[in-house]
């Protein structure tokens, strides 16, 4: 398991669907583990009802069918199949319409969901709030820079139970983007990658769990970001230049020349 | 575990199945990782035959393609590892040094070196455009590239002895920083197709540049640029064509880096700002504390111009 999330690690993050495809073959026995700890980029169904798109993850499927946090009807059609409570579905209700006024004043586009479940061995429950968007030139990319432009957020936090107006908030939050620009002269230009992070806090539930959850997630999101465009592209531009120091560098380590 | 298995008996798989999956993961090893994927791919396996059988396929496409650099073994000096340089699957010739190196391509080293023969190297007549070349190739590489090395092989009318036939040399430059202890490695390649015309008297270049950079601690993160170019010049003397073409991959190569850092400094606030913003279209955090019930999403949205 350990040598399979290595791989994992070293494989360019565009492959991560077959790489991980490939490892699931190679392990079938590894697979509810692999899937648990792995994420992929985040696919799309349309609910043809609300006349909505929503996004498909492990915590909105059963079986084969997928819940539409729009309509909360499984697509396709599934009997005996697992709902909210309808005191979550309420709140579940209400994460998607603020969810996805966030994302559009973040992304600008994009298509955001938001799952949720109760826990079984406790009073809390668990929200999974996902945003995907294309941000190329054909997609929703607003400045047109991107050939292609991948964003997957995924967000899963855990809500422990109310105790003395208080409950205890775990976030995993993972972001998976890739892009690509090919403008002269730089030609092709391609970043990829994913990176995951984890945030706990205690809270006080008074203002409401949505306004906490919302709160840690923008906070986490904005610090991926910055850690993904400063800290990850920035190594990646600093080695560039490790491998063909700019002139002015080399002139400076050869005064003779 | 075992009674898992039994769930999924249908997914077990062939032994070439396995072969070319442990290929897969072996040829897309980021630059100088291939050693780290093999030991984990190893385990994952956990089938030697499987494993050795994959190895021996995919480390020499690997190898060759990634244009890797063995040392010679008695100081023979250093040889890359090339399709242009390539004598047979394990015979990689040395072409300043007139000497083949043998490689064993699964432990990348090279454990034993010859001379050439005389059949495996250029005529005098392109053994002096090639060599006026590699000179000023390797002046530049020294000057630009603090670990770079580079090679100028003739892919297409070695035996010319004199003007008349038209002929074609290869430079390639390879640079490869390594450093796992970061958590980051990179490479940097360059192949310039040099095709001397006899007849219209011109030299047509084709440059092919690939840049690789991987980043992984705590996450995983890939730059992957290249860039195709094409120059020409005219027919000279050995020197003076060595000169101009030098001239003109610095030139590009050069040129190339700067826009490198261009799309760079291009990306905070152009192109990642496609993917999401730094801050919402207001400049201030979401309003959060607005959400407090579901009846105020509206006035939200009221607040926000979003209202339909």
């Amino acid at each position: 398991m350990e040598a399979a999330l290595g791989l994992l690690r070293r494989m360019p993050p565009k492959q991560s669907e077959t790489a991980l495809s490939a490892l699931l073959s190679l392990l079938p026995q590894h697979s509810s583990d692999l899937l648990s700890q792995v994420d992929l980029p985040l696919q799309v169904l349309r609910d043809a009802e609300s006349r909505k798109d929503f996004i498909l993850c492990e915590y909105n499927r059963d079986a084969d069918s997928y819940r539409s946090p729009w309509s909360n009807k499984y697509h396709p059609p599934l009997e005996d199949a697992l709902y909210p409570s309808s005191e979550l579905r309420k709140l579940e209700v209400e994460a998607n319409d603020i969810f996805a006024i966030y994302r559009d004043q973040y992304y600008e586009g994009g298509i955001s969901s938001v799952y949720m479940w109760e826990e079984d061995d406790n009073e809390g429950f668990v929200a999974c709030f996902l945003i995907k968007k294309d941000g190329s030139k054909s997609g929703h990319g607003r400045r047109g820079c991107l050939e292609e432009g991948a964003w997957d957020a995924i967000h899963v936090i855990q809500v422990g139970p109310e105790e003395e107006e208080m409950a205890q908030y775990c976030l995993t939050s993972t972001i998976m983007l890739s892009l690509t620009t090919d403008d002269e002269p730089s030609g092709k230009f391609g970043l990829s990658g994913s990176i995951r992070r984890q945030m706990k806090m205690e809270l006080a539930v008074a203002e409401g769990h949505l306004c906490n959850m919302g709160r840690m997630i923008e906070e986490l999101e904005g610090k991926l970001r910055n850690s993904l465009d400063q800290v990850y592209f920035g190594k990646t531009r600093e080695m560039v230049c490790t491998l063909r120091p700019p002139a002015e560098i080399v002139h400076m380590r050869l005064p003779d020349s | 575990m075992a009674d898992e298995e039994d769930e999924s008996p249908e997914t077990e798989l062939s032994y070439d199945q396995k072969k070319e999956i442990a290929k897969w993961f072996l040829l897309n090893a980021p630059a100088g990782e291939i050693n780290y994927v093999a030991k984990d791919l190893k385990a994952v396996l956990s089938d030697e035959e499987v494993y050795n059988e994959a190895a021996m396929e995919a480390f020499p496409v690997y190898n060759k393609s990634h244009m890797i650099c063995l040392e010679m073994p008695n100081r023979a000096g250093d040889v890359i590892v090339s399709s242009y340089s390539e004598i047979t699957e394990n015979e990689y010739l040395d072409p300043r040094t007139a000497q083949v190196a043998i490689v064993d391509h699964v432990k990348q080293i090279c454990t034993n070196v010859r001379p050439a023969d005389d059949e495996e190297l250029p005529s005098s007549y392109i053994e002096e455009f090639r060599c006026a070349l590699d000179a000023e190739i390797q002046r530049y590489v020294g000057e630009s590239y603090p670990k770079g090395v580079s090679a100028v092989n003739c892919v297409k009318g070695k035996d010319a002895d004199g003007p008349g036939t038209d002929f074609e040399l290869v430079v390639i430059i390879a640079a490869m920083k390594l450093s796992p202890q970061n958590f980051c490695n990179g490479s940097w390649r360059s192949v310039w197709n040099i095709d001397f015309q006899e007849e219209s008297q011109v030299l047509d270049i084709k440059g092919k540049l690939q840049v690789g950079a991987h980043y992984f601690e705590e996450g995983n993160v890939e730059l992957d640029a290249k860039k195709e170019f094409q120059d020409s010049t005219i027919f000279q003397s050995a020197d003076d064509c060595a000169i101009a073409i030098a001239n003109i991959i610095r030139h590009h190569e050069t040129e190339y880096l700067a826009a490198l850092e261009v799309a760079y400094s291009k990306l905070p606030d152009n192109t990642f700002k496609d993917l999401r913003r730094k801050l919402p279209v207001t400049r201030t955090l979401f309003p959060w504390q607005n959400t407090l019930q579901f009846s105020l999403t509206r006035e939200v949205e009221k607040e926000l111009g979003l209202g339909k």
